[in-house]
C-alpha cells in the first residue's frame, strides 16, 4: 500500500486508496451551525429547523449555482438521500442533478438526533422544504432589489430568478450578493404542489448506481491509508468474564501488531483483515471465561417475562365497561426477534492529538458521539462521527457497539486508522434483540355484533437502549472499569414503545389500554423496526379478524364500521378492491387475510391481503398473492414507498413465519443462519403489488414501518382462514403450522 | 506469491495461500463488491464466479485459484458504463441497502450465462443461496428477467 497522504492532519483533504471514488473533507466547510443552538423565539418552526434554524444549516449554494442539501439524518437505503434530494430541487426550481447532499456528520450537519420511527421526511424532509423556501425568497428579494422591480413580478425557474421581460439573474450570481446565513422565523411560502416537477415522480435512488457497480458504497469499502484491522473476541455468553487468556502466541502469528485486552473487552488488531480474523479465533481459543445460567427457560419465557415487576400506565381509558355479553379473550406472543442485517456491522476509528474521527453507520451520529465521548473520557468536541452507510440496520443493531469497538482499537493504536467488523456470530448473538412481548385482548360484542368492549393489555420491556450515555455501548459494559446501562425508560405516548399501536384507531366507545412496562430485560433488547407496533398491530388485527368471524361479518366491513377516519377507510377499500375481496373464491388449503393499521396511529395508513396457501402436511405456507394500499401522505418518491412497503411486507413475513432467537440457561445458541433462518426466495410471495395514494400538500407521514404489523395480522388471519386455525404465538413456524394440523 | 486472475486482469498477491478470495479482493486487491456477509457460505453476500461457476468467496482459498478466472461485479462494467446486468437492476431500482445485490448479480450472471432466458421459477431456484434482509426479492426477480431480455434482444 502507498504511504498516502497524512492521517495526522484533520485540516488536510484525503483521498482515500479506493480508487479515488470517494473524497473526504476534514473542516474544509466551516462549522455551519452550532449543534446545541436553541431554537428561536417562537417555536413553530416546521420540522427539524426547531433543531436548527439557520436556513445555511440546511441548504447552501456555491458561485456557480450548484446546490448543497444537509441534512442530520442518515441514508440507510432507505432512500431518503434521493427523497430530500427531490423536496430541495422542487423548492428552489433547480434540476436535482445540480443538487448535492451530506447526510448526518457531527461536523457539517444539524443534529436531528436519531435516523429512526419513519421521522426523516416529516422532521428533515419539512425542514428542507421550508429552508429551500426560504432560500429561495431571500434570492428573489436580491433580485428585486437588484433591478428595482417588486418581488411579485418575479418568478423562478432553473437555477435562475426570472423576470416577465425576460431578464434572469442565477443563483450563483445571487448569493454573492446575500446571506444565506438567517434564521427561519416560522413557515416559508412553499411551492404549490401543482408546480412540483420531480416530487411525486419515482426519481431513480442516487445511491444504487455506486452499489451495483462495485463503488465504495458502505463504511464496510473505506479503506485509509495505513488502516489495521481489529476483530473482537466477544465473550461466550451474556453474563461471562474473562478469567484470563495467554496472548503469547497470539502475539507472534502473522501480521499481529497488537491485542487489547480491558476487562472483559479481548480484542487483536493485525495488518491484514484475514491476518485479524485468523489472530481472533486463536485468541478465542486461548480465552478462559468463567459463565452462568442466567438465562429464562426458553420455554417458560413468556411466563418468565410476565412475572417481573412492571410498571403500569392506563395510556387509553374511554366509555364504561357495563359487562353485558359474551367475553371473548386471546394472548398473543412474540419471542426474541433479530434485525439481522447481511453485512455484520464495521466501523472505522482514528485517534491522533486526542481527538478521534469515527465513520460509522450508526442511526445516531450526535448521540453515539455523546456516549463514546464518556466512555473514551474526552469532552465530546473531540469527537467526531461521520455516517456512511452500513448493510441495511431495521434499527438499533450492532451499529453503535462496533462503532465504540473501532474507538477503543484506535485508542490503542494512535495514527493508525482501525477498522472492525463484526463476525456473523458477533452480529446474530450479541446485537440487541427485539424484545418479547405478551398482549392480552378482552371484548365484548353488542346485539348487532359491533365492539361494546375492549380492553388491551401489553407487557414489554423497553424498545430502546440506543446510545447517549456509554453504558448503551457493549463494550462499554465490558470492560475492567465497566459502565452500567442507564435504567431502561419507556417511549411516552403518542409514538410508544412498547405500547406503539396499541390504542386502536377503531371507534370502540368503552376501550381500556394498559402499557405493563417491565425494566428488568434477561437479555439486552433494542430498537427493532416499528417497535412494539409489530406485536400489538399484529395482536390487535389477528383479534379484529376474529371479533369479526364471531360477529359473522365481513372482516373489511366490520373495521370499516368501526372507522371515523376517512384516509384509514380509503387504503381498505382501495386494498380490497385490488385483491378482489367480494369475489374471492374459496378453495381447499387457500385463505385470504386482511389487516389495517395507521403507524403509530400517526403516520402513515398501510393495509395489506395476502391470498395464502396452507400444505397442512409440512406446514408449509405459500403466499401467492401481497396486496397493499398506503398513505404516506404526500408522495415525495412513490417508488421509493411502494419499495419500502415491499421491503416490509417480506421482512414480516420472514419475522412472522420463520424467526426466534433460541438460547439456553447460559449461552445464545441462534448464532448464525443456520440457527435463526430467515426466508429465502422459495418462501418470498409469489407477487406484490402495492398501491399508493398520494395527498399532494398534506404533510409527509413516513414510509419505513408501516408494513410490518399489519402483514404480520394478515398472515394470520390468512392462515386461520385457509386451517381453521387460530395462530397467536409467533413465529407461525412450519412445526407449529404441523402440529396444529396433526391435531385437528 | 500467489498468482490470480480477476476480471481478465493478472495479480500477484501477497497472501497465506489458505486465505480465501473474498480477503484478497476486498483487502489486497480493494474490489468492493463482493461483501462479508457470514464467512460460512449461508448467505451469499460473496458470491463471485470462478469460471463458469457461482462460489462463495468466503470459503475458497486462493491456493485452489491459480490458472482459474475470477469475476466480480467490478467485470461487469462501470458506473459510468454499466453492462447490462447492472443496468437492469439500476431500471428496475433493485435494491434497498444493497448490500446482498453485488451476490445476488454474480448469481444471476452465472445463471444467465448458462441459460439465457430462464423462466421466474428458475431464477428464484438459482437465486436461492443468497440471502437478502430488506425484501428487495421481487425486484431482483424482475431485473434477472430485464436482463436475460436485453441480452436476447427482446425488449425491457
Amino acid at each position: 500500500m502507498s504511504d498516502g497522504p497524512d492521517l495526522r492532519s484533520p485540516s488536510r483533504r484525503r483521498v482515500l486508496a479506493s480508487g479515488g471514488a470517494l473524497v473526504v473533507y476534514f473542516a474544509l466547510h466551516p462549522r455551519l451551525v452550532l449543534a446545541q443552538q436553541q431554537p428561536a423565539a417562537g417555536n413553530a418552526l416546521p420540522g427539524s429547523l426547531k433543531n436548527d434554524p439557520y436556513v445555511d444549516a440546511w441548504i447552501r449554494i456555491d458561485a456557480d449555482g450548484r446546490v448543497t442539501v444537509f441534512t442530520g439524518k442518515a441514508e440507510l437505503g432507505q432512500g431518503i438521500k434521493t427523497a430530500l434530494i427531490q423536496v430541495a430541487a422542487d423548492e428552489l426550481t433547480v434540476d436535482p442533478a445540480r443538487v448535492a447532499i451530506v447526510t448526518a456528520d457531527t461536523e457539517r450537519t444539524a443534529n436531528e438526533g436519531y435516523t429512526a420511527g419513519s421521522h426523516s421526511m416529516q422532521d428533515s424532509g419539512t425542514a428542507i422544504r421550508h429552508a429551500a423556501a426560504r432560500v429561495r425568497e431571500l434570492l428573489v428579494e436580491c433580485a428585486a432589489t437588484q433591478w428595482n422591480i417588486a418581488q411579485d413580478a418575479l418568478d423562478t425557474v432553473d437555477g435562475v430568478v426570472r423576470a416577465q421581460d425576460g431578464r434572469t439573474l442565477a443563483y450563483g450570481a445571487l448569493v454573492a450578493g446575500t446571506s444565506l446565513h438567517v434564521q427561519a422565523s416560522g413557515p416559508a411560502r412553499v411551492r404549490d404542489p401543482a408546480r412540483h416537477k420531480v416530487v411525486g415522480t419515482p426519481m431513480k435512488r442516487v445511491d444504487i448506481p455506486a452499489k451495483v457497480t462495485g463503488g465504495v458504497a458502505y463504511v464496510h469499502d473505506l479503506r485509509l491509508d495505513g488502516m489495521v484491522h481489529g476483530r473482537i473476541v466477544r465473550p461466550p455468553s451474556p453474563a461471562a468474564t474473562l478469567r484470563d487468556v495467554d496472548d503469547v502466541p497470539v502475539k507472534r502469528l502473522p501480521g499481529v501488531a497488537g491485542i487489547v485486552r480491558d476487562g472483559s473487552f479481548l480484542a487483536v488488531i493485525a495488518a491484514r483483515e484475514y491476518q485479524a480474523v485468523t489472530a481472533m479465533r486463536a485468541l478465542a481459543k486461548a480465552a478462559r471465561w468463567d459463565e452462568r445460567p442466567t438465562l429464562p427457560a426458553m420455554d417458560r419465557l413468556f411466563e418468565t417475562v410476565k412475572a417481573l415487576p412492571a410498571r403500569d400506565t392506563t395510556i387509553l381509558d374511554r366509555g364504561t365497561f357495563p359487562g353485558s355479553g359474551a367475553l371473548i379473550e386471546a394472548t398473543y406472543l412474540r419471542p426474541y426477534q433479530l434485525h439481522a442485517s447481511i453485512g455484520p456491522s464495521c466501523a472505522v476509528a482514528y485517534f491522533s492529538d486526542g481527538g478521534y474521527t469515527v465513520w460509522t453507520h450508526s442511526q445516531g451520529v450526535y448521540p453515539l458521539r455523546d456516549a463514546l465521548a464518556e466512555m473514551l473520557r474526552v469532552p465530546k468536541e473531540r469527537i467526531r462521527c461521520i455516517h456512511m452507510e452500513g448493510s441495511g440496520c431495521y434499527g438499533h443493531n450492532g451499529a453503535d457497539d462496533v462503532a465504540a469497538d473501532a474507538a477503543l482499537l484506535a485508542r490503542a493504536m494512535p495514527g493508525r486508522p482501525v477498522r472492525v467488523q463484526w463476525m456473523r456470530e458477533d452480529e446474530h448473538a450479541w446485537e440487541p434483540f427485539g424484545p418479547p412481548m405478551i398482549d392480552t385482548v378482552r371484548a365484548r360484542l353488542d346485539p348487532s355484533g359491533a365492539v361494546a368492549e375492549w380492553q388491551f393489555d401489553v407487557w414489554s420491556n423497553t424498545h430502546s437502549t440506543r446510545p447517549g450515555k456509554a453504558g448503551n455501548l457493549l463494550a462499554a459494559t465490558h470492560l475492567q472499569q465497566p459502565f452500567t446501562p442507564p435504567p431502561p425508560q419507556p417511549i411516552p405516548q403518542p409514538e410508544g414503545g412498547g405500547d406503539r399501536n396499541a390504542i386502536p384507531l377503531y371507534n370502540f366507545a368503552n376501550a381500556r389500554v394498559v402499557h405493563h412496562f417491565i425494566p428488568e430485560m434477561p437479555l439486552r433488547v433494542s430498537a427493532l423496526r416499528s417497535l412494539g407496533a409489530y406485536a400489538n398491530i399484529f395482536a390487535l388485527e389477528s383479534f379484529v379478524d376474529e371479533l369479526a368471524r364471531a360477529a359473522k361479518q365481513d372482516p373489511l366491513e366490520f373495521r370499516l364500521r368501526h372507522l371515523d377516519d376517512p384516509r384509514a377507510a380509503a387504503v381498505i377499500r382501495l386494498a380490497g378492491e385490488r385483491f378482489g375481496w367480494k369475489d374471492y373464491l374459496q378453495a381447499p388449503g387457500r385463505g385470504r387475510g386482511f389487516a389495517f393499521a395507521r403507524y403509530k396511529n400517526l403516520g402513515a395508513y398501510a393495509a395489506i391481503a395476502l391470498d395464502v396457501e396452507v400444505q397442512r402436511e409440512t406446514g408449509l405456507v405459500r403466499i401467492r398473492r401481497a396486496i397493499a394500499a398506503t398513505d404516506s401522505g404526500e408522495a415525495v418518491n412513490p417508488d421509493g414507498i411502494r419499495n419500502q412497503i415491499e421491503g416490509g411486507i417480506v421482512q414480516s413475513l420472514s419475522w412472522t413465519l420463520a424467526e426466534e432467537v433460541t438460547f439456553d440457561a447460559t449461552r445464545v445458541t441462534s448464532v448464525d443462519w443456520g440457527g435463526y433462518p430467515i426466508l429465502r426466495f422459495n418462501g418470498v410471495p409469489d407477487s406484490i403489488d402495492v398501491h399508493v395514494i398520494d395527498r399532494p400538500g398534506q404533510p409527509f407521514l413516513g414510509t419505513g414501518e408501516a408494513s410490518q404489523g399489519p402483514t404480520a395480522a394478515a398472515l394470520a388471519n390468512a392462515v386461520a382462514d385457509a386451517t381453521g386455525v387460530r395462530f397467536r404465538q409467533l413465529p407461525l413456524s412450519r412445526a407449529r403450522i404441523r402440529t396444529a394440523a396433526d391435531a385437528t | 506469491m500467489m498468482k490470480l486472475t480477476v476480471n481478465d486482469r493478472a495479480y500477484d498477491v501477497d497472501a497465506d495461500p489458505d486465505t480465501p478470495l473474498l480477503y484478497v479482493l476486498r483487502d489486497h486487491l480493494h474490489l468492493n463488491a463482493a461483501k462479508f456477509g457470514c464467512g460460512l457460505g449461508q448467505c451469499g453476500a460473496c458470491t463471485v464466479m470462478v469460471g463458469s461457476e457461482a462460489v462463495f468467496s468466503c470459503l475458497v482459498p486462493i491456493s485452489v485459484l491459480e490458472g482459474r478466472a475470477v469475476k466480480t461485479v467490478e467485470g461487469l462494467g462501470t458506473e459510468q458504463a454499466p453492462g447490462p446486468l447492472q443496468a437492469a437492476f439500476i431500471d428496475e431500482q433493485a435494491a434497498q441497502c444493497g448490500y446482498c445485490i453485488p451476490g445476488m448479480m454474480m448469481r444471476a450472471q452465472a445463471l444467465l450465462e448458462k441459460n439465457a432466458a430462464p423462466t421466474e421459477a428458475e431464477i428464484r431456484r438459482a437465486l436461492m443461496p443468497n440471502l437478502c434482509r430488506c425484501g428487495t426479492h421481487m425486484r431482483i426477480i424482475r431485473a434477472v428477467q430485464r436482463a436475460a431480455s436485453i441480452k436476447s434482444g427482446r425488449s425491457g
